[in-house]
């Protein structure tokens, strides 16, 4: 086992809406090593988001612990969390998330501004990010001037500018055609045989089985095939049959 | 990440909505411009008050008598008034109105009937012939002097000296044609004419002496001149000190001063006020953009920017705003000016101080009404703003 990267114990958030607690995560532990290529697949309502704005710092919990990178964030401040996203986390959306008045280049270079770095080290990195996702030739092109494939390698470029240990994907193929979620699926896979950790969030089983490692989420708690507490709900007894069908 | 940084991203997203950023500079634009010209306008106008009053002479003296019928002057109370110490001319006054006529010219003017020192006390030159003289006014003369305009109107083509105009229907005899004083506190100094002082009373069939000029010998004799006249006049009109007033060229310049000084401030307070509505103006853009920009709020958080960067990224769009409105109305105010300077007879002073202000001023409302849109960003959730389409 390799060192852990994302350590979660004990973690619960619930919601009130309209004098009612929604559970969303019911004391949830999960540990990722460095270099897994994981995801959380559950149907809607599951809890995925909540438990993705967890593991991205853009939320935090009611209770539990959080390590990231060995560093404890579950009680840390505002700008404390947006420094831990800017440095240790990459995210990559369904819908892109690009800025459209900025070129690629500038899109990709965005996280680094906020990180403080001098514009010609921001450049570098960001033209050797865009260059690992093969749009060495497009970095002054702007979002609405290229395909919904090449957006999102532009996001997964701009997820990567910055050496996170971890990229956090969620849905990163919902707004691509079967073909090229495959390309970016194996572009993932690449990523990953070079050692970098990613979590790919997806309600998807055909995505979910790209990856080494498959965690279930139902009803806000998380299910895995071999944990000590693997239980498969129905729907997923199901959705595993029918991958092994085919 | 930085204050440079902070500023290229807030010109970048000005850039890309031109026409908004322009409407939105638009009430900073006038507002400063319209500051810059109307208090220029009001400083120029105190300016040439000053100037004109300045060029009487600081040595003159006025007596102004409000009520005829009280204070009565007579041609022996002018006598006593010569006599007085450290007053070296005096020039009583009779003012009038009336038709005066050359053949087909007529000319509506206001008759001044006073004595030769006039032309001393009040600084006055000739351009041709004489001015009046004691014997005119003893001998009850039927001469005039004309003032430059009122000799252009009633003579345009010949030299007027020596020629007769018809006043009230009485022939007088041209003397003299005065320089162009030009327009003195509103109102045009050219279009008049003199006469003898008993010629004038006759013509006017008034005897009333309204006003009475006296020169001191030099400017420190001002004030002891003053005390002097209100001495006779209090002896000779006692308890009436209500009916008369007494001043010299410094209280006439104060009050001037004075009374443009709180025109030019109210100008300038309006103009400030339209200022404040485009301050307004930029919040309200703001606020908006702060509403159509959440998702790219939401990602930026999402990516590393806190609050203190998204604050300062919408703080300093609204502040360069506002500077540039600022800029910009500062060099239209200051074209305006210029313009009414040359298309107008306005006077129009040029203050490095006020325009330094005023953009000082647009900056600071850049501030005030960018905080509350900026703060307003800073604090979304960025999972909420993410979720925004
Ligand atoms: N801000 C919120 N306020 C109230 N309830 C919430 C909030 N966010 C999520 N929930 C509730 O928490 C539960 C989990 O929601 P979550 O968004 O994590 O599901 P999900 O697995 O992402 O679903 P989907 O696949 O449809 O996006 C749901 O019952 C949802 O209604
Ligand atoms: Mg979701």
């Amino acid at each position: 086992m390799g060192n852990s990267v994302i350590e979660i114990n004990q973690m619960s958030k619930s919601y009130e809406l309209g004098g009612e607690t929604v559970k969303a995560l019911q004391e949830v532990s999960l540990q990722i090593n460095e270099g897994d290529f994981l995801s959380i697949i559950g149907p809607s309502g599951s809890g995925k988001s909540t438990f993705m704005n967890m593991i991205g710092c853009l939320d935090k919990p009611d209770s539990g612990e959080y390590l990231l990178d060995g560093k404890k964030v579950n009680n840390m401040k505002d700008h404390e969390l947006a420094a831990i996203r800017n440095v240790k986390i990459g995210f990559i959306f369904q819908n892109f998330n690009l800025l459209n008045k900025l070129t690629a280049l500038e899109n990709v270079e965005l996280p680094l501004v906020y990180r403080g770095l001098s514009a010609k080290e921001r450049r570098e990195k960001a033209i050797n990010s865009l260059e690992r996702v093969g749009l060495g030739e497009r970095i002054h092109h702007m979002p609405t001037q290229l395909s919904g494939g090449q957006q999102q390698r532009v996001a997964i470029a701009r997820a990567l500018a910055g050496d996170p240990p971890v990229l956090l994907a969620d849905e990163p193929t919902g707004a691509l055609d079967s073909k090229t979620s495959k390309e970016l699926l194996q572009m993932l896979k690449e990523l990953n045989k070079r050692g970098q950790t990613i979590v790919i969030i997806t309600h998807d089983l055909e995505v979910a089985k790209e990856t080494n490692r498959i965690v279930r989420i139902h009803d806000g708690q998380l299910y895995e095939n071999g944990g000590d507490w693997f239980e498969p709900s129905r729907i997923y007894q199901n959705g595993t049959q029918e991958y092994q069908e085919q | 990440m930085n204050l440079v940084e902070s500023i290229k991203m807030a010109l970048k997203s000005i850039k890309s909505n031109k026409i908004r950023a322009i409407l939105t500079m638009l009430g900073i634009i006038i507002g400063v411009a319209s500051v810059i010209t109307l208090v220029g306008v009001g400083q120029g106008s105190s300016q040439s008050v000053t100037d004109e009053i300045g060029s009487l002479g600081t040595n003159l003296i006025t007596l102004s008598v409000n009520d005829t019928e009280s204070v009565q002057l007579k041609d022996d109370h002018i006598l006593e008034f010569q006599e007085l110490n450290g007053i070296s001319e005096v020039a009583p006054v009779v003012t009038g109105r009336i038709n005066a006529k050359n053949q087909d010219n007529t000319a509506q003017v206001s008759i001044t009937g006073t004595t030769p020192s006039y032309l001393t006390v009040r600084n006055l030159t000739l351009s041709q012939g004489r001015f009046i003289t004691d014997m005119d006014d003893v001998l009850r003369q039927k001469v005039v002097v004309l003032g430059s305009t009122t000799s252009e109107t009633l003579f345009p083509y010949e030299n007027p000296v020596g020629r007769s105009v018809q006043i009230e229907g009485v022939s007088f005899q041209v003397v003299g044609v005065l320089d162009s004083v030009g327009t003195s506190l509103g109102t045009s100094g050219d279009n008049v004419m003199i006469a003898p002082l008993s010629t004038t009373q006759r013509i006017t069939q008034s005897t009333a002496i309204g006003t009475v000029y006296f020169q001191a010998e030099s400017e420190d004799y001002v004030n002891r001149a003053m005390f002097q006249v209100q001495g006779v006049l209090t002896t000779l009109f006692p308890n009436s000190s209500d009916y008369y007033s007494v001043s010299s060229q410094e209280d006439l310049m104060e009050t001037m001063t004075s009374v443009s000084d709180t025109m030019t401030l109210m100008l300038g307070g309006i103009a400030s006020i339209s200022l404040l509505v485009g301050g307004i103006g930029i919040m309200n853009i703001m606020l908006v953009s702060v509403s159509e920009r959440t998702k790219e709020i939401g990602i930026r958080k999402a990516i590393g920017a806190n609050r203190k960067s998204i604050l300062l990224q919408f703080l300093i769009e609204a502040v360069v705003l506002s500077t540039l409105g600022g800029f910009i109305g500062v060099v239209i105010g200051l074209g305006v000016s210029k313009l009414m300077e040359v298309f107008s007879s306005i006077t129009i002073s040029y203050s490095p101080f006020v325009a330094l202000l005023a953009f000082l001023f647009s900056l600071l409302i850049g501030i005030v009404f960018g905080v509350f849109p900026a703060n307003k960003a800073s604090k979304l959730n960025p999972i909420q703003a993410l979720r925004q389409e």
